[in-house]
């Protein structure tokens, strides 16, 4: 979302273009633009870049939530010390792991959720409204509600046992329980990107469909060369967002399992909350955020150039 | 032009949050001097606790009344978020003058310099419980009105009608007797779960109810003559010997890997024949079976039997402007009337012989006089050490992993690893 606006403003100054004779009043507009700006500025320096540039900072030092001593300088040790701890890597594997299995099924499903309700049927808001719940359902309550539905005797057991599978303990199974975090983060979070697809869908001139129609394309000719192409820019961003919250997995896991068993579902930021809240290491809590933020810079970058690669080419 | 204008608001908006954040830190410093007026403010960890809420109230209320200088505000909190609003506060020297603690976080609170030695209360605390004192680097920092004891619940006629003997304080069962009871309980087939060791429970209950056991054992969470070095104490024979344990209570199908939600409750339907808790279990299942119901010591695994010791305390902080008012206050609310009512709000064991008199249930011979003896005769308080907070959560992940089948030996040297670098990168915390 950020990169629309980013490209909107930039495009602002060149809309007064044509107006070149009040030429006093561009400047004004933009004096307007950018205190109109300000508000949203302040917040962002003082809530985010602020922030970050202590996180760097005090990721070099020895600094403690709680301590009467002063902080100290001491290097990168905070980071030899997250290379050399196995806990760290385990984390970072199953951060991958998630990631990988989340962004394309999530955004697949979410996908096919969209064309489905992209239909001009009766009830289709009923449904619309059904697939979006558990969206605006607190990660927190949907999290706390599954860790029920998972338990060894819980609903989903209780369902299996009925035709003649005795269901493990999803969640204290090494085995499954990164499995059942995945399958239940898709279910809480595919009505979003559904309803983003569903935006993209709808920009999609009818004229194309009926052009191709006419012309005597299947339905998946219609998709694979009307619709498909028609949701380049749709991709890219589903593709970015759903990749950097993934990445971010953190919810579920406190409420879930808190990283266990077996450290089979800590992940990166799991480990960063824990060391700085918990264990009161705000220096190496800091130093994992560190590391963290440029993973998550190097795949949005990753990500950034294919995408414009391929606009390129075509 | 254009540039110019987003220069010059890059810059206003850097100055203003500067300013925003200055001024925040400048108003701490400065609203610490305010309080040291004749109002007093008192944080409390209770505002979902409306009983114990309440008796404090009580106290404050009669304190107010009780004289003309200061006056007590009190300001109460969810527990979840206590721990985060004092550290908050102490960042910003915005702590409240009076503010309760749970008793092992004592020393980590009273090193960051959080906390106030305690003066002139010396007489009165000597009558109260050693595990209600909270002590760091010999001076006293706060005191609690009530203790809380841990206890195997199980039924008289189950026991009876597996031939295991009812344990008493003075006998308890050893290693040997207990691990055949289990086996019997077991072979009788008539529960799912012979113990119940209440693993569902998350956060500081782990190094709450399990340490305890490994102290049995002969182990424990760091060795107590320095606080330097948990070598030798939490990966020696003896800790590994309580690990084993540990896992085979799962591996064994004794135990639950994962208890359920409510451990309690399925005590109390038949799951589970013997269950590793605490008094608070007492009201609902003395209500469920009556006398048949009966609160066992711990077992004695070796090392004499063991129940964790301390729980919520009050104590005065550092930062107080207005240390005689404080200290005035805690005196007053040190009284044995106090102790009497906060523990008959929550049914704890009250923290005094004249208060246990006084509060229903405590008295001698009454029906929970014998968690006052379990509380006296085993109490062990977690290790006193300033690095308390980073042991509990080593010790809590150790435990979960090993109970998970993780290798005893491995968990707990990385353990003995972790909790020995935290220790000496603070120094010590000498």
């Amino acid at each position: 979302m950020s990169s629309t606006l980013e490209s909107r403003s930039a495009d602002v100054p060149s809309i007064p273009a044509p107006h070149q004779l009040g030429s006093r009043r561009a400047p004004s507009q933009k004096r307007a633009a950018a205190w109109m700006l300000a508000p949203a500025a302040v917040l962002l320096v003082t809530f985010v870049l602020i922030p970050i540039a202590l996180t760097f900072a005090l990721a070099f030092t020895d600094s403690k939530l709680v301590s009467p001593q002063p902080i100290r300088f001491i290097g990168f040790d905070n980071f030899t010390r997250i290379f050399a701890d196995a806990t760290f890597w385990k984390s970072l594997r199953n951060t991958v792991v998630f990631a990988v299995f989340v962004v394309p099924l999530q955004a697949g499903f979410a996908l096919g959720l969209a064309l489905l309700i992209n239909t001009k049927i009766k009830g289709v808001n009923f449904f619309r409204t059904i697939y979006f719940l558990p969206v605006v359902t607190s990660m927190v309550v949907v999290a706390i509600l599954w860790t029920f539905l998972y338990q060894p005797n819980g609903l989903i057991n209780s369902l299996l046992l009925k035709i003649g599978i005795h269901g493990p303990d999803w969640l204290g199974d090494t085995h499954t329980a990164l499995a059942a975090i995945i399958f239940m983060s898709i279910w809480q979070n595919v009505g979003f990107h559904m309803v983003i697809w569903l935006s993209g869908l709808q920009t999609i001139p009818s004229s194309l469909y009926e052009a191709s129609s006419l012309d005597g394309a299947s339905t998946w000719q219609n998709f694979k060369w009307v619709t498909w192409p028609g949701l380049k820019q749709t991709r890219t961003f589903i593709l970015i967002t759903i990749t950097i919250a993934a990445l971010a997995l953190f919810t579920q896991i406190n409420i879930m399992t808190q990283g266990g068993p077996l450290d089979s579902t800590s992940t990166v930021v799991y480990q960063a909350v824990r060391a700085g809240f918990q264990q009161q290491q705000t220096g190496y809590a800091s130093a994992i955020s560190l590391v963290f933020f440029v993973i998550v810079l190097m795949v949005s970058l990753v990500q950034r150039f294919l995408t414009r690669d391929k606009d390129q080419v075509r | 032009m254009a540039v110019r204008t987003y220069q010059r608001l890059v810059a206003t908006s850097l100055a203003v949050a500067l300013a925003v954040t200055m001024t925040s830190c400048a108003k701490g410093s400065s609203s610490q001097s305010d309080s040291g007026g004749s109002t007093l403010t008192l944080w409390t960890h209770n505002a979902g606790n409306a009983a114990e809420l309440a008796s404090i109230n009580a106290i404050v209320t009669d304190y107010n009344s009780s004289q003309k200088n200061y006056q007590v505000k009190v300001q109460a909190f969810p527990q979840d978020s206590y721990n985060q609003s004092v550290t908050a506060a102490a960042a910003a020297k915005k702590l409240p003058c009076i503010l309760d603690v749970d008793a092992p976080n004592v020393p980590n609170w009273a090193w960051a310099k959080y906390l106030a030695p305690l003066t002139g209360l010396d007489d009165t605390l000597s009558k109260f419980l050693p595990s209600t004192v909270g002590k760091w680097n010999s001076a006293t920092y706060s005191f609690g009105y009530y203790d809380v004891s841990l206890t195997m619940v199980s039924r008289k006629s189950v026991l009876e009608a597996n031939g295991i003997r009812i344990p008493t304080i003075d006998k308890p069962w050893t290693a040997a007797e207990f691990s055949a009871g289990l086996d019997k309980i077991k072979a009788g087939g008539k529960f799912k779960y012979a113990l119940d060791l209440g693993t569902s429970a998350t956060g500081e209950w782990w190094p709450y109810a399990y340490s305890p056991l490994l102290q049995s054992f002969g182990g424990d969470l760091i060795n107590r003559t320095d606080f330097t070095s948990a070598d030798k104490t939490l990966n020696g024979a003896a800790a590994v010997k309580w690990a084993t344990w540990f896992r085979s209570m799962i591996t064994g199908g004794f135990a639950p890997l994962k208890s359920g939600a409510d451990p309690i409750a399925d005590f109390g339907n038949g799951v589970s024949a013997i269950l590793w808790s605490g008094q608070w279990s007492a009201v609902p299942l003395v209500k469920k079976f009556g006398d048949d119901v009966v609160f066992l010591p711990p077992v004695d695994f070796g090392n004499g039997p063991k129940i964790g010791g301390g729980s919520w305390q009050w104590a005065v902080s550092s930062g107080c402007a207005n240390q005689a008012g404080a200290m005035d206050y805690m005196k007053f609310a040190s009284q044995d009337k106090y102790v009497a009512s906060v523990a008959t709000a929550t049914f704890n064991i009250p923290a005094t012989d004249a208060a246990a008199a006084v509060v229903k249930g405590y008295e001698k011979g009454g029906a929970y006089d014998i968690f006052r003896q379990y509380s006296k005769k085993f109490a062990t308080i977690r290790p006193p050490t300033p690095g308390y907070p980073f042991i509990a959560t080593e010790f809590t992940k150790t435990a979960q992993d090993i109970l998970n089948g993780a290798d005893p030996k491995t968990e707990l040297d990385q353990a003995v690893l972790d909790i020995d670098a935290n220790q000496k990168s603070n120094n010590n915390f000498s």
